[in-house]
């Protein structure tokens, strides 16, 4: 585009100098590179003045091949970091994942183990758990502890002009045992294994409490044989009607029997040792 | 400064097409561009030192590709890959500071 440059420039007479190393990095050959003021500057504009010859296009080529390298250099090492690596560098990096990945592996059967370990162990918790509601409630019922509901059958009996014995009443109470009855109230008291009835000078005394007629006796149990067992020849029923008394058997569907009373601690007894019994 | 023109022109060719790098070279361009800098950075300075020769400037620069390349890729046969890759990029590290040193000095008086 201009003409080439006129100014005693030295870069046309080295053409042919081969002892210029090739990195050209070493002291100045001349003295025309004196450090005067701005003639590096100079030097620099003048070089940068568009000058078209063979070795200039060349070095554009060989300038535009860098950046051109040095852009998809960088874009290679932003993308895939991996494949650009050496050979060595990758054997290194998958040892380094090989053994992570055993030392996981075993990480995940310790902690697998642990868990079924606590899972089992919870559900053993949760069986023994259920059985020892179940024997309670059980327990609770049979000890007169917790209310129950039920079928079973209800029994009014009420006083003639003869006062009713206790024995009268017991055997009612005997004649529920023996036909199965699980819970029994009697006017309120709950009729457990250590109840007992006697004859007072005030009345009938049941667990301690007077009760008076009419006597109204609720028993849990099955209705188609507690009632019969009353009714037998010569049993309860019989007993009571011999004593001056009536009574009048009620089978139900659904009976509720409320009364409850605690246990007595024991102060003598003691479970045996071995025995596991519901 | 058609230089410079082509500096630039080759940077917006590579942002613009984006190439993938082919597999075998992949491990050897880094080194490559690296020894492309350091021979630009030697012109450079020998454009202020007064001693600037396109044809050495043409030269160095495919030499210093060249043997940077091949020291890598001997490198790789023999096992010592690793090292002598760090230890070519370290030697033109440094060359590429001395020489930015003396432009420095050129330039800045300082």
């Amino acid at each position: 585009m201009t003409a080439p440059d006129a100014t005693p420039t030295p870069e046309d007479r080295q053409d042919d100098d081969a002892s210029a190393p090739a990195d050209q990095d070493v002291a100045p050959r001349h003295a025309e590179a004196a450090p005067e003021r701005g003639h590096a500057w100079r030097t620099l504009r003048r070089a940068l003045s568009p000058r078209l010859s063979t070795s200039r296009v060349v070095a554009a080529l060989l300038c535009a091949l860098l950046g051109f390298a040095l852009v998809v250099q960088v874009q290679q090492t932003q993308t895939e970091s991996l494949s650009s690596l050496r050979q060595s560098e990758l054997v290194r990096i998958l040892d380094e994942v090989t053994q992570r990945g055993g030392d996981l592996e075993n990480e995940v059967r310790t902690l697998r183990e642990q868990r079924d370990e606590l899972q089992s162990g919870t559900a053993d918790d949760a069986a023994a758990l259920e059985v020892a509601v179940e024997r309670a409630e059980r327990q609770g019922i049979l000890s007169g502890r917790l209310p129950a509901v039920g079928p079973g059958v209800t029994v009014r009996i009420t006083e003639g002009d003869t006062r009713l014995r206790a024995t009268a009443l017991l055997t009612v109470l005997e004649e529920l045992r023996n036909a199965g009855a699980e819970v029994i109230e009697l006017n309120g008291v709950r009729l457990v294994a250590s109840s007992y009835l006697i004859e007072t000078s005030e009345g009938i005394v049941v667990d301690g409490q007077i009760v008076s007629p009419p006597f109204l006796w609720a028993a849990i149990g099955d209705p188609s044989a507690l009632g019969p067992a009353l009714e037998i020849p010569g049993g309860a029923m019989s007993t009571i009607r011999t004593g001056g008394g009536m009574g009048r058997i009620d089978a139900v569907d659904e009976l509720e029997i409320n009364a409850v009373r605690e246990p007595a601690p024991l102060r003598y007894a003691e479970p045996a040792t071995g025995t596991d019994s519901a | 400064m058609i230089a410079v023109l082509g500096l630039v022109v080759g940077a917006l060719v590579g942002l613009f097409f984006e190439p993938a790098v082919p597999a075998g070279l992949q491990p050897y361009l880094p080194i490559a561009v690296v020894a492309a800098l350091d021979a630009l950075f030697g012109g450079l300075r020998a454009l202020l030192d007064g001693t600037f020769n396109d044809r050495v400037f043409i030269v160095s620069f495919l030499s210093n590709v060249v043997v940077a390349a091949l020291i890598v890729f001997l490198g790789d046969q023999l096992g010592v890959g690793t090292q002598l890759s760090t230890g070519v990029v370290v030697v033109l590290g440094i060359r590429i500071f001395s020489n930015a040193a003396a432009i420095r000095r050129h330039l800045f008086k300082a």
